[in-house]
């Protein structure tokens, strides 16, 4: 379970995020959301340990986990895949499996974890994560170490930025897999209307304030909020 | 050979005891050569160096050539002469190991001349390996590669650790559909100084050569990269220095190329920098400490 206390970011004089209180539990899935500039992705950062909240405090199974550095966090089970995916030269995508997955694979098991990302093994494994992979295929790879990576809470930001649709669709039923979901709490940040049905909650976010929680996986609700942020969005952008 | 001298000799042999065609050189001797049917090592004059003789036709065949000094105070100036024959296929394991147990210098200056026939492939591993007191180990490998036409040969040196100074010279001519392939890789620390020159001559039409070197200089080390290549036909270069710069290192790179011929289509780019701080916290996501994420992203650079 996550908890956060009256978290604040205020960065050059601007509020970024104004005194979020939320709980997360654990086998659920929420996914926050709202306009660009909302604060979202700094939310997620701030948990990750990447950014430090203004104010607040952050408990990880109720242990205060406020000071604790990035490192500290991954090791106590907090997990993020990057909106954009870090490119390195001379990594390759077998290393940061491995690397994210906490062991060394076999080579069927890098296969299974690339297929469940429509990779193939003999392609892919011993590429550099370099510029000659597309921002897609950065992607897949990104959400297939992190949702093999042991952990408490996965924070996933923007999972669908750059994934086509056929790949989508693939990625709602990975995240809809109750063994994806079992004994964690999962943080989707999302636009897409398709992934809210897989939510357990819905947390709408606006000038980095909770505007709405939408709660219970009510199917009509959660559309409700969608066609809610929507508004919003539309009104903000 | 000792242990110690069997452990560094497996540094610079990627960890493969020499089978097949091969020559140890320990201490400015031979002590230990085979030959095969189709390869053949014959001693030069005065233990100078070698003549290499690979048999046209040959399918595929391995050579080691590693050379080791374990005794201080010693220079090695060795001339080793590859004649690889028409359509050959070789592969070809070659560098130096020093290790040092006193300030004494220990220098190995190895030239090496390949003359590489029509059609013939070669693969040329060369490591430098050096281990003791500092100041003392010296390394300074000239490769000159003469390529007939339709050749092809590919060359990967890395400089592991432990070269204090070492001045790399590089000459190639390239004849007719000849493909040269070079990729570097050179760590240095302390006060290491590390200059790697590189001179390509394109003769022949459609030859093409692309040189990549990554390097990692770290505390006060020095490493400058120099290419010069002339595309004197119609062409194809592509030259590519990548460095990562820690602590109070400097690098420097000077990538010339030069068209001759309208059709010679030649490109450079270099990179120098520290490792970006993005690529650091996405390890520490993972759970690497910031010392463990940045060694992991050196290894892998210099992989």
């Amino acid at each position: 379970m996550l908890k956060l206390n009256n978290i604040s970011y205020i960065i050059d004089n601007k509020t970024i995020l104004n005194n979020i209180n939320l709980t997360l539990e654990d086998n659920k899935t929420y996914i926050i959301t709202g306009p660009n500039g909302s604060g979202k992705s700094t939310l997620a950062k701030i948990i990750m340990g990447i950014n430090k909240p203004t104010s607040g405090t952050i408990l990880l199974n109720n242990e205060d986990v406020t000071n604790n550095s990035i490192t500290i966090r991954a090791q106590k089970g907090i997990s993020y895949g990057y909106q954009s995916p870090v490119k390195f030269k001379g990594l390759t995508i077998a290393d940061i499996i491995n690397i994210s997955t906490n062991k060394i694979n076999s080579n069927e098991e890098l296969s299974t974890i690339l297929a469940s990302v429509g990779l193939n093994y003999d392609e892919y494994s011993n590429r550099e994560l370099n510029d000659k992979l597309s921002g897609g295929e950065m992607k897949r790879i990104e959400i297939a170490g992190i949702i093999n990576r042991p952990s408490k809470i996965t924070i996933l930001d923007e999972p669908e930025a750059g994934i086509d649709l056929w790949s989508f669709n693939d990625l709602v039923e990975l995240f809809s897999n109750p063994k994806f979901k079992k004994n964690k709490t999962t943080i989707i940040i999302s636009h897409q209307q398709k992934l809210f049905k897989i939510a357990d909650e819905i947390i709408l976010l606006k000038n980095g304030k909770i505007e709405k929680i939408c709660n219970n996986g009510n199917y009509q609700d959660l559309l409700n909020c969608h066609n809610y942020c929507c508004q919003k969005r539309c009104k903000h952008e | 050979m000792n242990n110690d001298e069997e452990k560094i000799l497996l540094k610079i042999t990627d960890n493969k005891k020499p089978t097949g065609a091969f020559n140890i050189r320990l201490n400015k001797k031979s002590v230990k050569k085979q030959i095969t049917d189709n390869v053949n090592i014959i001693s030069k004059a005065e233990n100078k160096g070698l003549d290499i003789i690979i048999k046209e036709d040959t399918p595929l065949e391995f050579i080691y050539l590693p050379v080791i000094l374990s005794e201080s105070g010693l220079t090695d100036i060795v001339y080793n002469d590859f004649y690889i024959h028409k359509n050959a296929k070789v592969y070809i394991i070659a560098g130096c190991a020093i290790k040092t147990n006193s300030n004494k210098k220990s220098t190995h200056n190895g030239i090496h001349r390949f003359f590489v026939d029509e059609g013939a492939n070669v693969t040329y591993i060369e490591n430098h390996y050096g281990e003791g007191h500092n100041h003392s180990k010296i390394f300074n490998p000239t490769t000159e590669v003469y390529l007939k036409n339709n050749a092809s040969m590919e060359i990967k040196t890395t400089q592991i650790e432990g070269v204090d100074n070492s001045i790399r010279i590089t000459k190639a001519e390239i004849g007719k559909n000849a493909t040269l392939t070079i990729n570097e890789k050179i760590l240095t620390n302390k006060d290491n100084y590390t200059e790697s020159q590189f001179e390509v001559n394109l003769n022949g039409e459609n030859s093409s050569c692309q040189i990549t070197s990554r390097a990692c200089a770290t505390d006060t080390s020095t490493q400058i990269f120099k290419s010069n290549v002339n595309g004197n036909n119609k062409s194809f270069a592509h030259i590519e220095c990548d460095a990562i710069i820690k602590d109070q290192a400097k690098v420097t790179s000077i990538p010339a190329v030069n068209a001759n011929h309208s059709e010679a289509n030649l490109t450079h780019e270099a990179s120098i920098g520290k490792i970006a701080k993005d690529e650091i916290e996405k390890l520490m996501t993972l759970g690497l400490t910031e010392i463990e994420a940045e060694q992991k992203i050196i290894d892998g650079f210099l992989k």
